[in-house]
């Protein structure tokens, strides 16, 4: 389903060729589901509606069009490159400006590459799409180990530290002695990780979820009345919303089965992320009425990525992961992150924090914005936005560029 | 998939008869399975062994024989009726001795009215197995809303409560006006919720998982006190997750139990540990504890694929449990001053010792412990949990 070429001794190149016979298989299994009967509420709270999941189905098996991922992806520079005994998947898209601030981009859970597609443009050739040469980055967009085209790992122990040292190796590997990182969701766990250990070369981090709310939300302030709603929101989150947490945090190989077997079980399983996202992805299909970029065809996308590279267990696995390394880190106070911290609070996230919370957490906050639109799949959703908070978060580094 | 007689207004017999082409279906959806890599551990801790759940695929496409569980359910007498707009199927068998006492017992989740079945002889004709005419009971074995041959519900407000009052509704219909209930895991639940409304009629009961412990503060004296609160706690930090899914998104992992015979297997073998190893050891190594052997446990796990019961069984969670339900947040009334029987058997998820029952409960009849059996205490060691129901209600009749 890929072929690598090598290009040198570490780094190889990588194309994606998907079989004409996995497709039909895929599309097979689609026609084939049997469906469960209609939920008995009129909103999201027995999870994902059946009304959605079958427009999204047959959009699936009628409209969608499979090439487009080897198309989107192929388009873009992709490498392999082993780091410890992970193959790992990225692409690399250097700025035409070649002062421009080499940046390590990470997606999350449910997410994949995809998300990050649609902000290649606006970072790497910002020239063309409303900013300045100066606003440029060098991107490097890895897959986390065992998502998509990365492997998956083969033995314990690939908690988010250990994918934030890989990262630090990747950029070394890439000849990159100084850059800055950005993430979101599990993405934003692997660049705080990175933040706290402080590898050479890194100079500052972006983030756009606040992780650490969910570990330490009683040392938080709640006086104002956003962080009144912030607490709200994770109370909820906590009553209502992780059911998928948890059980990929304990039974990562349970769900893993229906995650391979079953296109629907699978589309279902990444649909029930947080309530905002799952109303927008629900109306682009229902009603044909996409939010921002979070059409049908990216979406499908994505879901696709993780049908094709059979990645729903090994993803899930990295929660079990994650789960044990804060089990394992209970009780002490991970070291601080002493680089500058971006921080943008997207407003239709799980928990929109507010900058209280993200001053608390991170003392060397440096740049702090509320957006007006945007969700949790903030660089899916809206890719300019987010572009131009990256631009916005780094700028204060920038004078340091030219003289790397 | 079945055919139903009339042989009363409210009353109908009842036979299972599933088409081959489900059972087509069935296997070639199994053969065309896709699997995962295997887990990264050597014990269940992320889950469903992929040796474990190919073992037991293979048997299912190659070995497994449905339409023995399906004669054997059809000959038990069966029915059908409405209760508050829910076709509820139950088997019904009466004793051969007359004054036998009327006993309604549930079954759990992921459990059916299959993990009851060796129980009929034990409990209807113990003169046949070791046991004297005084200990006979005329059996009602229910199959719970949304599970199994019942119907799904339709409309909200299914929780165990309502449950309660549907099965004392049935054992009027079926003209019994003094009755025991018993039940363990959901079937306990609606047992436990039947002894708080003491409906007319109901003189006893007996569980075999203490339901106020999961809700309530229970005593942590002692030493086995301690040991059972430990292992609450470890249930609540790694073995809820297909709880909490299904109290809160019964919809979501419900595509992927309709869909995919091998997602609804794993989905259904991964409850508690102590199970969970003895089914592991039967598809494994073929040698299965007690009566939990490869053909029960897929003649179970069969149940809910073909009658294609996984979500409306998970969504029952969500009514019972889930944040969000009609009932959250609703206190249960008071236990009344209805007799309790409890056993505790050593496997299941937490191992509750006397005091907690007492605690739960002001009218304590019988308690003791055995030395076998689990979570599936009447599917696993039906003679063992016969002797104890009988021992239990002894003092009732």
């Amino acid at each position: 389903m890929t072929t690598t070429v090598e290009t040198g001794a570490d780094v190889r190149t990588f194309r994606i060729e998907v079989p004409e016979e996995k497709l039909d298989d895929l599309r097979r299994r689609i026609e084939a589901t049997r469906w469960p009967s209609k939920e008995l509420v009129d909103d999201r709270s027995q999870g994902v509606q059946l009304a959605t999941i079958k427009a999204l189905a047959d959009y699936w098996t009628s409209e969608y069009d499979f090439g487009r991922i080897a198309e989107r992806l192929n388009g873009l520079p992709q490498s392999t490159t082993e780091i410890d005994g992970v193959e790992i998947h990225f692409i690399h898209v250097r700025s035409e400006h070649d002062d421009a601030m080499p940046l390590i981009m990470t997606h999350g859970w449910p997410g994949s590459v995809i998300e990050l597609l649609d902000s290649v443009g606006p970072l790497t050739d910002p020239t063309a799409h409303g900013g300045g040469a100066e606003d440029a980055f060098h991107l490097v967009l890895p897959s986390l180990p065992g998502y998509g085209f990365s492997g998956e790992p083969t033995e314990l122990g690939w908690g988010v530290g250990r994918t934030a040292q890989a990262w630090a190796e990747l950029m070394r590997r890439l000849g990159y002695t100084r850059y800055v990182a950005q993430g979101g969701d599990v993405g934003a766990l692997v660049t705080d990780a990175m933040g706290r250990q402080g590898p050479d070369g890194l100079v500052g981090i972006h983030i756009n979820l606040l992780t650490a709310a969910l570990a330490i939300a009683d040392q938080l302030p709640s006086d104002a009345d956003e962080e009144r709603a912030a607490l709200d929101a994770l109370a909820t989150f906590r009553a209502s919303g992780f059911g998928y947490f948890l059980e990929q945090a304990t039974r990562p190989q349970t769900i893993g089965y229906a995650l391979l077997d079953s296109p629907v079980a699978l589309a279902a399983w990444m649909l029930d992320h947080d309530t905002d996202s799952y109303y927008k992805i629900s109306r682009a299909f229902v009603d044909g009425q996409p939010t921002g970029n979070l059409t049908r065809d990216h979406i499908l996308d994505n879901i696709t990525l993780y049908w094709l590279t059979g990645t729903g267990t090994s993803a899930a696995r990295a929660y079990w992961e994650s789960g044990r390394e804060q089990a394992q880190a209970a009780g002490q106070a991970p070291p601080p992150v002493s680089v500058p911290v971006g921080f943008t609070t997207f407003p239709g996230e799980v928990v929109p924090a507010p900058r209280s919370w993200v001053q608390a957490v991170y003392p060397t906050l440096s740049y702090f914005n509320a957006v007006d639109t945007g969700g949790h799949f903030a660089a899916w959703e809206e890719p300019e936005l987010f572009s131009d908070e990256i631009r916005a978060a780094f700028k204060s580094l920038g004078h340091e560029r030219r003289s790397s | 998939m079945s055919t139903t007689v009339e042989t009363a207004t409210e009353i109908r017999t009842f036979r299972v008869d599933i088409p081959q082409e489900q059972l087509d279906d069935l296997r070639r959806r199994i053969e065309a399975t896709r699997w995962p890599t295997k887990e990264l551990v050597d014990d269940r801790s992320q889950g469903v062994q992929l040796a474990t759940l190919k073992a037991l695929a293979d048997y299912w496409a190659t070995d497994y024989d449905w339409r023995k569980a399906e004669a054997k359910l059809n000959a038990l007498p069966q029915f059908m009726t409405e209760i508050d707009g829910v076709e509820i199927h139950f088997i019904h068998v009466r004793s051969p001795h007359e004054d036998a006492m009327p006993l309604i017992m549930t079954h759990g989740w992921p459990g059916s009215v299959t993990e009851l079945l060796d129980t009929v002889g034990p409990l209807t004709d113990p003169t046949a197995h070791g046991g004297k005419a005084e200990d006979a009971f005329h059996l009602v074995l229910p199959s719970l809303p949304g599970y199994g041959f019942s119907g799904e519900p339709t409309e909200l407000g299914w929780e165990l409560g309502r449950t309660a009052r549907a099965w004392a509704e049935l054992m009027l219909r079926l003209g019994y006006t003094r009755y025991v209930a018993q039940g363990g895991d959901v079937g306990a639940g609606v047992t436990d919720a039947m002894g708080r409304q003491a409906p007319e009629g109901l003189i006893g009961i007996h569980t075999n998982l203490l339901v106020p412990a999961l809700g309530g503060v229970m005593p942590t004296n002692t030493d086995e006190e301690r040991a059972a609160a430990a292992q609450i706690a470890t249930f609540r930090q790694s073995g809820n997750g297909y709880f909490v899914e299904m109290a809160t998104r019964p919809q979501t992992i419900g595509y992927a139990l309709l869909d995919s015979p091998v997602a609804l297997a794993a989905w259904m073998i991964d409850h508690d540990t102590d199970s969970y190893y003895k089914i592991s050891r039967a598809f494994v190594d073929d040698e299965p504890v007690g009566n939990l052997t490869r053909d029960h446990i897929l003649d179970d796990i069969t149940t809910y694929w073909l009658t294609g019961t996984g979500t409306s069984a998970a969504r029952s969670y969500w009514e019972a449990y889930g944040p969000d339900a009609p009932a959250a947040g609703v206190q249960p009334p008071p236990p009344s001053q209805i007799p309790v029987g409890f056993t505790t058997f050593p496997g299941e998820i937490w191992r509750t010792p006397r005091s907690w029952v007492d605690n739960s409960y002001p009218n304590v009849i019988y308690f003791n412990e055995v030395d076998r059996g689990g979570h599936f205490a009447a599917w696993e060691e039906p003679e063992l949990f016969s002797t104890e129901i009988r021992a239990a209600f002894k003092s009732l009749r």
